[in-house]
């Protein structure tokens, strides 16, 4: 079984603070991560080969820095790793990067399971997964969060819906995002990690992967950013005192003004 | 389009360095520096003070698509069982405004099996026309046969502008039409409106865990797409006296379905879905046992809300994974949000800080949840819930 797993190296959004006076993010010291959602999908792709066998590979897009999440992945147990990297990547929304991702895909060969986390902490869209999919011309299947069987060129999984969940077959190849609830990340190993720190990444450009300039990067993203700014602050905050009672009954009367109760 | 930063203007005050969002500024021989990871957003441009940075070549990119063909405002009406989702007409008031905005047309494309007769409910909520694809395939959601419809349809009509909600559903196979009509799609938007100079639609979204919000437009490519969240609109008020046109749209079957669903699950006690819920009592931690965290169901059914949780008490097994509201839970935007025992982890507020009234309960006066509160009560989860509980519910009779 060839399995690929899409990751992204992210700043660790818990770690980033705010400056209050200055309405900026503060930066300095936050560590880049591999997307904690990613974590899951190559557990489950390294679980996916310890039952059926084959290959687990991992790729993301990225600047030449991208390579230190590949090698954790590796420390983890992936098999093999391959970056997208060109300086003509640089600034892509959802479609490009999902442009390059199907390229570099295509040009790996045949795969069986393409794996992704539902989102990535830094953007939230959600976006890139059912994008490349389309883009590789397989089926999707959004918030899985178990792996039921793998039959020849099909499979059963569950899949996290709003009011709970359905069980959906699919083809293969096929490409799916897992969420948290489908497994439990597996630390690095020692041997993991000697492979990961005498590796060199091998890196694929746009030319590499066939990629045409036009559709890569910020010259391929239909969509551009026009402003960035602080979220406004909340209204009016008052806190409350006196007696739990008083407090309560401040609350109550509040509410009430407002026909919330 | 590039950042360029003048090097005889620039006075190392590093404003832009901690100003940027993507860390993409260094100082490089005493000067700011820009480097690759630039997005061009341009918050370094307007922190400037001394006008020492300027973003070129913006009108370079060629216009690939002929805008002009592509007119009407789309709202993609999503429904469960036959029953039209709320955030389908909370679109549609949205829809009207930008559509009244453009003076054009707002259309509502619906996608299911005998759901036929709820189109009018489409065009009491504001829709001019609704394109009904009504057939026994299309009763469950499938990625293939939902984006299938709609990519062709939008092929045909041209809208300029397509709007979905940002569920399990629109977010599943939104983003494939996206993919399939090389436009850009925007996640999640908090606020939606119309350019007056150029016409785009500007689409804002919270971004960085809710740290910061990012305006953004789709020039040169049409349909403009965006999704949002439950609750983030406000629904119109329906008009049955509202006339518009319904057209049936034909599915045909040789669309190739790769995935089937088997079976759907309804989880148990899964009455109240926490994103479309009017009221949210939250717990976290501090509520310090499963039988303490009852007390937040009381109160809830008190209230007739739905349970929120932490990721905290989440782990803590004391309630279900689909309560939990944050960063890795779900976003939630209620009339009225009861946090208690929570102390504000910024994962947390992200997913809730957007409600219209938050009533934090907490021990510690520092804890951060007082400061996106509305009301904060310090004070014993314990004492303060039960003495909640009995006045609500004589209030409520």
């Amino acid at each position: 079984m060839n399995i690929i797993v899409c990751i992204k190296q992210v700043p660790d959004t818990s770690e980033v603070k705010i400056n209050r006076e200055t309405n900026t993010l503060i930066r300095d010291g936050v560590p880049s991560i591999i997307n904690p959602y990613d974590m899951y999908a190559i557990e489950e792709a390294l679980q996916l080969r310890e039952k059926h066998g084959g290959k687990v590979t991992a790729v993301t897009m990225g600047p030449p820095q991208a390579a230190e999440a590949l090698k954790e992945a590796v420390a983890m147990g992936v098999d093999d790793v391959v970056l997208f990297s060109d300086r003509a990547f640089a600034g892509a929304d959802t479609w490009a990067t999902s442009y390059v991702l199907s390229r570099g895909i295509k040009k790996m060969g045949e795969f069986d399971i393409v794996i992704a986390g539902k989102q990535a902490i830094d953007g939230d869209t959600a976006q890139v997964g059912p994008e490349t999919a389309e883009m590789l011309g397989v089926p999707f299947v959004a918030y899985v969060r178990k792996i039921e069987k793998v039959d020849i060129g099909a499979m059963t999984v569950e899949r996290m819906m709003d009011e709970g969940f359905d069980i959906v077959e699919t083809k293969l190849p096929v490409f799916i995002t897992v969420v948290k609830e489908i497994n439990q990340p597996r630390l690095p190993s020692l041997k993991g990690k000697m492979k990961a720190k005498s590796l060199k990444v091998a890196t694929l450009t746009a030319k590499d992967i066939g990629a045409e300039e036009n559709f890569c990067g910020l010259k391929g993203s239909p969509t551009k950013v026009v402003r960035i700014f602080p979220p406004a602050p909340r209204g009016q905050r008052e806190m409350l005192s006196g007696t739990v009672d008083q407090q309560v009954d401040l609350v109550a009367k509040k509410l009430k003004e407002q026909t919330l109760i | 389009m590039s950042v360029k930063v003048n090097p005889d203007k620039c006075t190392s005050c590093e404003t832009c360095v901690s100003t940027c969002p993507f860390g993409a500024i260094e100082m490089r021989d005493g000067r700011a520096f820009i480097t690759e990871n630039c997005t061009v957003c341009g918050a370094c441009v307007e922190a400037c003070e001394f006008k020492a940075i300027e973003r070129t070549g913006e009108e370079a990119v060629a216009a690939a698509t002929d805008l002009s063909a592509y007119k009407g405002v789309w709202v993609f009406a999503e429904q469960h069982k036959g029953a039209v989702s709320s955030v389908a007409l909370e679109l549609l008031g949205e829809g009207r405004k930008l559509a009244d905005k453009r003076r054009t047309k707002l259309s509502a494309v619906f996608i299911g099996h005998g759901i036929k007769d709820k189109a009018k409910d489409l065009i009491a909520h504001g829709a001019d026309i609704v394109y009904v694809a009504d057939d026994p395939a299309l009763r469950d959601f499938n990625d293939d046969s939902y984006s299938a419809v709609l990519t062709s349809l939008a092929t045909l009509h041209k809208p300029e502008i397509i709007l979905a909600g940002a569920t399990a559903v629109g977010r599943s196979f939104i983003p494939k039409v996206a993919a399939k009509l090389y436009t850009g799609l925007t996640a999640d938007c908090t606020a939606l409106d119309i350019d007056p100079a150029s016409g785009n639609l500007l689409q804002t979204r919270p971004a960085f865990g809710g740290n910061i919000m990012a305006t953004i437009v789709a020039p040169n490519h049409r349909p403009q797409m965006a999704t949002v969240r439950h609750k983030v609109m406000k629904k119109a008020a329906p008009d049955t006296s509202r006339k518009g046109d319904i057209v049936d749209v034909k599915f045909t079957t040789a669309v190739d379905m790769r995935t089937r669903v088997i079976n759907t699950v309804e989880e148990v006690g899964e009455t109240v879905n926490i994103s479309e819920a009017d009221i949210i009592v939250a717990g976290g931690r501090g509520m310090g046992s499963a039988k303490n965290f009852q007390l937040i169901e009381e109160l809830a059914k008190v209230l007739g809300g739905a349970v929120g949780a932490t990721r905290g008490a989440v782990d803590e097994g004391w309630v279900p994974y689909s309560h939990q509201v944050g960063q890795t839970g779900k976003t939630v935007c209620p009339k009225l949000y009861i946090a208690a025992g929570i102390s504000g982890a910024i994962q947390h507020l992200a997913g809730m800080q957007s409600s219209d009234v938050i009533i934090a309960i907490n021990k510690d006066p520092h804890a951060p949840i007082f400061s996106v509160a509305t009301y904060g009560i310090v004070g014993d989860v314990m004492e303060v819930l039960p003495i909640m509980i009995k006045k609500f519910k004589e209030m409520r009779g």
